[in-house]
């Protein structure tokens, strides 16, 4: 478990990188760091491992105070941390092979044992072919591939991503999220992902926290974000949020879309109450296992009681959007 | 003394050869030892820097200036001011062995710089990458560092060689043999341009060997 409290850290020349930072990361979840670059995302990724330190706060992993360890301590917390990059970071000149026994070598272990690991990790991401291969032979998602097989052999607890797909095209980025995926069922471990990419939010991770300029802006479930649409994401996609009518409520529905049935929905709303609402805006996303849709219709009044019970009554998220909304989020900027 | 009973072959063996023998050996007995203490240095440059792996400015700045400093010297003076240095070395300022001294103070900054150079070319994120997984200092300077610099080190290197061979010619001037002694004494002061132009060929032939055998040693590392 990664418990990161109040944190706050500052560059020597005196800019805040981080203030007031508090999350908690629970052992085997897919963890999303989100934000614009410059964020302090990957600042605050590499808190954990010890990479750079930190002045206020405090960060534990499984109990561990990071500030408190001594460079032995930190060298064997590592061991334990695996971490990918967006440039892959593989040694140009060493084979596949040898990249990825490199920890292993470090921390001298025995070369059989060595030999074991490197060829069932091969086969876990798929290159057993590749062992011999130089990096510069491999394509961009063979690479992190290669750099995900080195992350993991010393069976690490957690692994670190710093914008590991951002770097590669959407089919790639999909299939390496995919074995991310695969990797975190398979064995439990936990994956904090740093990314500017929503679609990979989206698609892999369960909880998320979006940072802005150092804060911490928004968080919780993925799809919770995405249902409430915080201004931070809204920024963050840079998407407008539709003009809504300023008159009636704007009821804002989110819902699954994963059968033929539940796209009935709003059609079933209209007839239950005899009555056509007015979708003013709409949108439908692919989740880490769903297909979730996002309306927002227009209600008059006197519907509101009585459509916000039937969604009650379905358990179906909704919100109520203010238009003015819209104009407040924008001053607060 | 008159060489001109002597055939060429007998002057080649006689004078000629054994010169070849002596630059050579000045050649690979300095080189190896200020390609040992250049690596060192360079290693220390790269690892106080700004940002490196222990950075201490001090250090830094005072190595830096050295290195600084005896690279601004041209070599046949610093060969002669650093006589009380060498006599204190090798008990002598004359001969083969004296030349040694200067030879690899001269080289030793230009290896410690083409170390550093070719570290600095290393990514940084590659560093990080080995911290990541707990390597130590000095496994991230040897299985990271210097393996990925090697081709870069390579070619450096060969530079570095063939300037300390024009170095060992100078040395000549000092009283150290080799090809540079003999071509000064037989060719500029005795007016042998056979003997004199022989060396050239010879000088030639040395760095176009020493610049191929670092081609292909770069072609085959990197």
């Amino acid at each position: 478990m990664i418990e990161i409290k109040n944190l706050g850290k500052t560059w020597p020349d005196g800019t805040r990188v981080l203030e007031n930072i508090n999350l908690t990361i629970q052992d085997g979840e897919i963890y999303a760091l989100v934000g614009r670059s410059g964020a302090g995302k990957s600042t605050l990724l590499r808190c954990i491992n010890g990479l750079t330190d930190y002045q206020a706060g405090s960060l534990k992993v499984d109990g561990l105070e990071i500030k408190s360890l001594k460079d032995f301590e930190i060298r064997q917390l590592r061991r334990r941390i695996g971490m990918i990059f967006q440039q892959f970071s593989l040694l140009e000149r060493e084979t596949v092979y040898k990249n990825i026994a490199l920890p292993m070598k470090c921390w001298k272990y025995p070369d059989s044992e060595i030999d074991a690991k490197v060829h069932a990790l091969l086969e876990l991401v798929g290159l057993s072919d590749k062992a011999d291969a130089k990096p510069r032979n491999l394509s961009g998602g063979q690479k992190q591939r290669v750099a995900i097989a080195r992350a993991l052999i010393m069976d690490p607890k957690i692994l670190l991503c710093d914008e590991a797909t951002s770097a590669l095209d959407p089919k790639t980025t999909h299939s390496i999220l995919e074995l991310l995926m695969e990797i975190n069922k398979k064995i439990g471990i936990t994956i904090v992902i740093v990314t500017h990419q929503m679609e990979v939010v989206r698609k892999a991770c369960e909880e998320a926290c979006i940072l802005e300029n150092g804060v911490i802006s928004a968080q919780g479930s993925v799809r919770e974000i995405f249902i409430k649409q915080p201004a931070s994401l809204l920024r963050l996609l840079g998407e407008e949020r539709a003009k809504l009518p300023s008159s009636g409520h704007n009821i804002q529905i989110a819902h699954l879309l994963n059968h033929k049935e539940e796209g009935k929905l709003l059609g079933q709303l209209a007839a239950d109450f005899n009555q056509a609402f007015p979708i003013v805006s709409g949108k439908i996303r692919d989740f880490r296992n769903d297909m979730l849709g996002i309306f927002v219709i227009n209600i008059e009044d006197e519907y509101l009681e009585p459509v916000t019970r039937w969604l009650d009554d379905r358990n179906i998220d909704w919100l109520e959007l203010s238009a003015a909304n819209n104009i407040n989020e924008t001053e607060a900027d | 003394m008159s060489l001109s009973r002597y055939s060429f072959s007998q002057i080649f063996n006689m004078l000629i050869l054994p010169a070849i023998f002596d630059t050579l050996w000045m050649l690979v007995i300095s080189g190896v030892i200020s390609v040992a203490l250049g690596f060192v240095i360079g290693v220390i440059m790269t690892l106080t820097e700004k940002g490196g792996l222990c950075e201490n400015l001090f250090i830094n700045r005072v190595l830096d200036l050295l290195v600084n400093v005896i690279r601004s010297f041209p070599f046949i003076i610093l060969m002669i001011s650093i006589i009380p240095f060498t006599r204190l070395i090798v008990g002598s300022s004359i001969g083969d062995t004296a030349a040694l001294v200067p030879l690899t103070v001269a080289c030793t900054p230009f290896m410690a710089r083409i170390f550093q150079n070719s570290f600095k070319e290393v990514d940084p994120a590659l560093i990080e990458a080995a911290q990541s997984w707990g390597a130590s200092k000095s496994q991230i300077v040897f299985k990271v560092m210097l393996k990925e610099s090697v081709p870069s080190i390579i070619s450096g290197l060969c530079l570095a060689i063939i300037n300390l061979l024009g170095c060992t010619a100078m040395a000549g001037a000092v009283g150290a043999g080799g090809l540079g002694a003999i071509a000064l004494t037989y060719g500029y002061q005795n007016f042998n341009e056979t003997i004199m132009y022989s060396i050239v060929v010879i000088l030639i032939l040395m760095v176009a060997f020493i610049q191929y055998l670092g081609d292909l040693l770069y072609r085959k590392m990197k």
